[in-house]
């Protein structure tokens, strides 16, 4: 399995999404750019330029036709993927930390940072796919959060609710109708995770969802209930989580802090994309590569491959190899269904 | 004067008269008179007489006059009383003897004591005024005598469970920074962690202290700390406060032995123990008296937690500092000697802590001395109780017009059984046979003209065949130095380490000593002790025996650059060495299993009690590159290494011997494979039911993950068909018929030309 390597960043990534086909690869990163790949060969199709900041997060809708983008100059931006034109922006206080789309693409989500007084909004705004650049500024419903802010935000796959992981490791539920916290998974009750929840990706249907903390755990939440069903335990915090579609696995990605890499060695840095059997709660196995923590991972939609991308500022796009898919590390135990 | 001149037939009558009323009077006095400074002291009471009635009452006295005196202390018939009950027309069981004086009577009390009547009956003889002195003592309600502390009854838990492990496994402790933990040695290397019955493991991070060590036959675990020593018994090691826990205070404590049936505790701080009254710990102030202070040695009785008595110890000039100072024991428990270098040996008798009688053994120049071991069939409870001469080996030192020479004593008696003269003797060391059979004297010899009388070239082996009569004596002579002798355990073998290097002794970085290795065996036929195998030129400086005897260690300790372990098997037969089985070449069955390595091993390797697992340890207590620990099996395979940080001690919690008698073991050996087949089958099931157990729990979490992920599969779209929401997502199986071609232009040159 020989990654192929996006050398197009000069700085960390952020965040790198698959686009629902998985022939492209969109990357955000601290040097105020987003760009897109192909993921066949790594050839670089194009630049979002127009951030005036870190982007923090990106989100495409599952037809390709717009792609979302959140950055720390304080505006959300709508891109139109094709041409690389930016529709609209939207612009806040604070710096847009995290954005999502909604799985029928009807509903978009942004999360602002908690500063200079003001609090931690997840704002829902209604997107036209027809409109193109004229939509609406005034989002469909504004949830202030009080206590701990948010840091990561998905939608429910009935676009009903919008399950968000917060700073102190709290994963709550909240109705859009109503803004009202429903349910959740909170540290304050011994439950859940621990610390600041750093990444937070649906499963292909939308049954169930990863988050990776820096608690040094990654967690799989039932995404109805906000039912803690499985937990994976390793020796480094996590910065990303995702799920393999296809095979039973989950992918977990992170490393030492940013701040303590110089004065760590690569090997006791733990810069390995680990896959820990989904319902086991085994590892199976590890692929080294990067040479700083990983941020974010993202697995291609159909299960052939995953993509990391590091604070060393390069994205590594791995197609499975035949042996992956054919390997049976626990002999004959297979989950019946599996999409 | 007068009076001589008045006449002198009166005068002389009248004195006749005076003087045969005086002589009448001292006479009534004399019989009448009431002995105060006397006493009853000449009056002895023989207990443990046999109960008669009134036929054989004369005939059991005229028996026991006899007995008296061919005892040495005959008595008349006047002076033997032998109470009588009416009621039941028998005698009470004793006789009260009046001796004519206390001399006599002492000397009756102390040979008729403990003689047998019979074979049925023992007698106990006693003063009258003893019996009547502790008959009318006060026990002295709620006052108990000094070192003793008022304890609730506490049941303790059974001391031995660990021995009714149901797979007949070992226990070994492993302490590595100040944790403690405890594990089951399974089969081929597989470790367990040993349970408490709430399944918690059993394991402590403060026994690391100092260091842990087991008791002999492996009931306590001492953990020793710098404000004493600690016993831990019982499953869990540990328990309900103070049940499975005796702690000794003794501070500064540095080491600690056991009795061999674990009565008795010895301790030993460098530091002098403090005045009790200005002491600042109070446990210290409590457990010692006045008279303790400035000792450092302290004999404990283990059950009452009690001092028995403190000693002073002066360290040995010819010993390395902090060398422990050593009390021996005798086999039962029953006598602890201790050594006064080159004058005495001093044996105490148990519990009395009491010089037996009442002094030391005067033995001019005296070097070293051990108890002959005891024997496996000296730990049966009958062996235990009886009355028993025990052995002891000492020698001393050449001196003026006087040789060498090694002594093998009796103990009580003090009688010497056997004695023999050495010379040219630089040093002696003493090796008994782990059951007690023989005895070797390692005789470190230096030629007769040698300058130096210090240091010894060449080596005797006086070996003493103490269990046969009259204790023959076989020599062996040899030609080099000997540093390590072996006996084998349980058998008739031993094994040697030779060299006559000139580096030995001396140690030069970069330089290996090479030694031989020699192995003799008692031979039946010729009656001595024959040498059946060299092996010559090995760097090992090591030699260990298994437990069980017929496998032997060989180790290169404490080089830089050698970490070599040799396993040797001693009675290796196959098909190829026929010779051997003849019984034409003893030796020819001695067979190198393996060789392996343990980088920076710096302990001596032990066996498990079984002989059938090796454990070598390099233990950060010393400089060494890589802490952790080897676990090898008797064949040198090796089953597992373990290297872990601040790694300091692998301990085998020792086995009493075992319970079964020789024609019992040897019927187990008969009907082995009856056992085995047992055993097989469990060894056969233990390996599968890891796996099985790992299954089915894999089995459970796939069967849920299943029903719930199905379940919320079909609420999820249900719902998304309520709300017309169907995700236009595409189907893996359209994406992989998906084809990407990719085409390479390279532009290869690229010229210019101007067309005119």
């Amino acid at each position: 399995m020989k990654p192929i390597i996006l050398q197009g960043h000069e700085r960390a990534l952020t965040q790198i999404v698959y686009n629902a086909e998985g022939d492209l690869l969109f990357s955000a990163s601290k040097d105020n750019i987003i760009n897109v790949w192909f993921t066949s060969n790594g050839e670089r199709l194009g630049t979002y330029n127009g951030h005036n900041g870190s982007v923090w997060s990106v989100a495409c809708d599952s037809q390709t036709k717009y792609l979302l983008s959140g950055a720390a100059d304080n505006t959300m931006k709508l891109w139109e993927v094709s041409t690389g034109k930016c529709l609209k922006t939207w612009e806040y206080r604070t710096a847009v930390k995290r954005v999502a789309y909604s799985a029928d693409d009807d509903l978009i989500l942004s999360i602002t940072e908690q500063r200079q007084g003001q609090p931690s909004v997840i704002r829902i705004y209604r997107i036209d796919r027809e409109a193109g650049s004229s939509q609406s500024d005034t989002p469909l419903k504004e949830i202030i959060l009080t206590g701990s802010k948010a840091t990561v935000a998905v939608f429910s796959p009935l676009s009903d609710f919008v399950i968000t992981g917060h700073e102190n490791g709290k994963v709550a539920k909240y109705d859009i109708k109503t803004g009202e916290e429903v349910k959740s998974v909170s540290p304050e009750d011994g439950e859940g995770h621990r610390a600041e929840i750093t990444d937070m990706q649906l499963s292909p249907d939308g049954t169930y969802l990863i988050t990776s903390s820096k608690d040094k755990t990654a967690r799989i939440f039932d995404s109805l209930n906000i039912e803690e069903m499985k937990v994976y335990v390793t020796e480094t915090p996590l910065n990303s989580a995702c799920i393999t579609p296809v095979r039973p696995y989950v992918i977990l990605g992170g490393g030492q802090d940013a701040m303590s890499v110089t004065t760590t060695s690569q090997r006791a840095g733990k810069f390995e994309s680990r896959f820990w059997h989904k319902i086991f709660e085994e590892e199976v196995g590890r692929v080294r590569g990067h040479f700083g923590p990983i941020n974010t991972l993202s697995v291609h939609p159909g299960g052939k491959g995953y993509a990391s991308g590091s604070e060393d500022g390069f994205v590594r796009v791995h197609w499975f190899d035949d042996s992956y898919f054919k390997s049976r590390p626990f002999g004959d135990l297979e989950p019946d269904l599996e999409i | 004067m007068s009076y001589e001149m008045n006449g002198s037939s009166s005068t002389d009558e009248e004195a006749d008269l005076q003087y045969e009323l005086e002589q009448g009077y001292a006479e009534i006095e004399q019989r009448y008179a009431v002995d105060a400074q006397q006493g009853f002291e000449n009056v002895i009471v023989i207990d443990g007489t046999p109960i008669v009635n009134r036929d054989r009452k004369d005939r059991l006295v005229e028996r026991l006059k006899l007995l008296f005196e061919k005892a040495g202390v005959p008595i008349d018939d006047d002076r033997i009383e032998m109470p009588w009950d009416d009621v039941a027309e028998t005698n009470k069981g004793f006789v009260f003897l009046t001796y004519p004086t206390a001399q006599e009577a002492q000397t009756a009390q102390r040979v008729l004591n403990k003689t047998w009547f019979g074979k049925a009956h023992q007698l106990f003889a006693n003063y009258f005024a003893d019996i009547d002195k502790y008959t009318n003592m006060s026990s002295g309600d709620g006052a108990l005598p000094t070192g003793y502390l008022d304890r609730p009854f506490v049941e303790r838990e059974n001391m031995r469970s660990w021995l009714a492990d149901p797979l007949g496994r070992d226990q070994y402790l492993t302490l590595r920074d100040n944790d403690a933990n405890l594990y089951w040695n399974g089969r081929n290397g597989v470790s367990e962690v040993v349970r408490k019955s709430d399944g918690k493991p059993v394991k402590n991070n403060k026994w690391g202290e100092l260091f842990c060590q087991w008791s002999p036959l492996g009931t306590y675990l001492a953990s020793v700390h710098w404000v004493g020593v600690a016993l831990w018994c019982g499953p869990e090691l540990d328990g309900a406060n103070g049940v499975n826990v005796l702690r000794f205070t003794h501070p500064g404590i540095r080491s600690v032995s056991f009795s061999p049936c674990e009565k008795y505790l010895v301790t030993w701080s460098p530091e002098p123990l403090d005045h009790p009254s200005t002491s600042s710990n109070a446990s210290v102030r409590m457990t010692f008296a006045p008279e303790d202070e400035g000792n450092h040695i302290v004999v404990w009785d283990i059950k009452n937690i009690r001092v028995l008595r403190t000693f002073r110890h002066e360290p040995r000039s010819d010993l390395p500092p902090g060398t422990p100072p050593q009390l021996k024991w005798s086999p039962n428990d029953k006598y602890v000697a201790r050594l006064q270098p080159g004058s005495a040996i001093s044996v105490y008798e148990l519990p009395s802590m009491l010089l037996l009688d009442k002094r030391s053994l005067k033995i001019d120049g005296v070097q070293e001395f051990e108890w002959c071991p005891p024997s496996d069939a000296d730990f049966r409870p009958s062996e235990l109780k009886k009355e028993k001469e025990f052995m002891l080996a000492y020698w001393t030192p050449e001196a003026e017009s006087k040789p060498a020479r090694v002594n093998v004593m009796s103990i009580p008696s003090k009688s010497v059984l056997r004695s023999k003269n050495l010379y040219n003797v630089t040093t002696c060391h003493l090796y008994w046979h782990n059951q007690g059979k023989y005895l070797c004297v390692k005789v470190d010899r230096h030629r007769g003209k040698a300058k130096s009388k210090d240091k010894a070239t060449y080596c005797n082996l006086e070996i003493f065949r103490v269990r046969e009569p009259a204790i023959p004596v076989d020599v062996i002579e040899h030609k080099e130095y000997i540093p390590s002798f072996r006996w084998e355990p349980y058998g008739d073998r031993f094994a040697i380490a030779s060299t006559s290097d000139p580096n030995y002794g001396q140690p030069i970085p970069g330089v290996m000593v090479r030694y031989n290795f020699s192995f003799y065996q008692r031979d039946t036929k010729r009656d001595d002790f024959g040498l059946i195998k060299v092996l010559e030129g090995k760097t090992g400086n090591y030699l260990g025996w298994s437990p069980k005897g017929r496998h032997l260690v060989i180790a290169t300790l404490g080089s830089a650059t050698k970490y070599d372990i040799e396993f040797w098997d001693m009675d290796f037969t196959t098909d190829q060495n026929v010779r051997a089985k003849e019984g034409q070449d003893p030796g020819a069955n001695i067979t190198q299993l393996a060789l392996g390595e343990h980088f920076g091993i710096n302990e001596a390797p032990a066996w498990d009690p079984s002989g059938r697992y090796l454990v070598t340890v390099a233990s950060a207590y010393k400089p060494t590159a890589e802490p952790g620990y080897s676990l090898w099996d008797w064949r040198g395979q090796l089953l597992s290494h373990v290297q872990a940080d601040k790694f300091k001690q692998f301990i085998w919690r020792p086995r009493p011997p075992s319970l079964l008698s020789e024609d019992q073991k040897h019927k187990v050996r008969k009907e082995l494979k009856e056992h085995s087949r047992v055993f097989d089958e469990e060894d056969a099931a233990e390996e599968n039911r890891g796996s099985a157990e790992m299954l089915a729990s894999r089995l459970r979490s796939l069967a849920e993950w299943n029903a719930w992920y199905s379940k919320l599969h079909e609420k999820i779209k249900e719902g998304q068909k309520l709300f017309g929401k169907i995700v236009k997502r595409k189907d893996v199986g359209e994406m992989e018929s998906e084809k990407v071609e990719e085409w390479v232009e390279e532009l290869v040159d690229d010229t210019e030309e101007i067309v005119a």
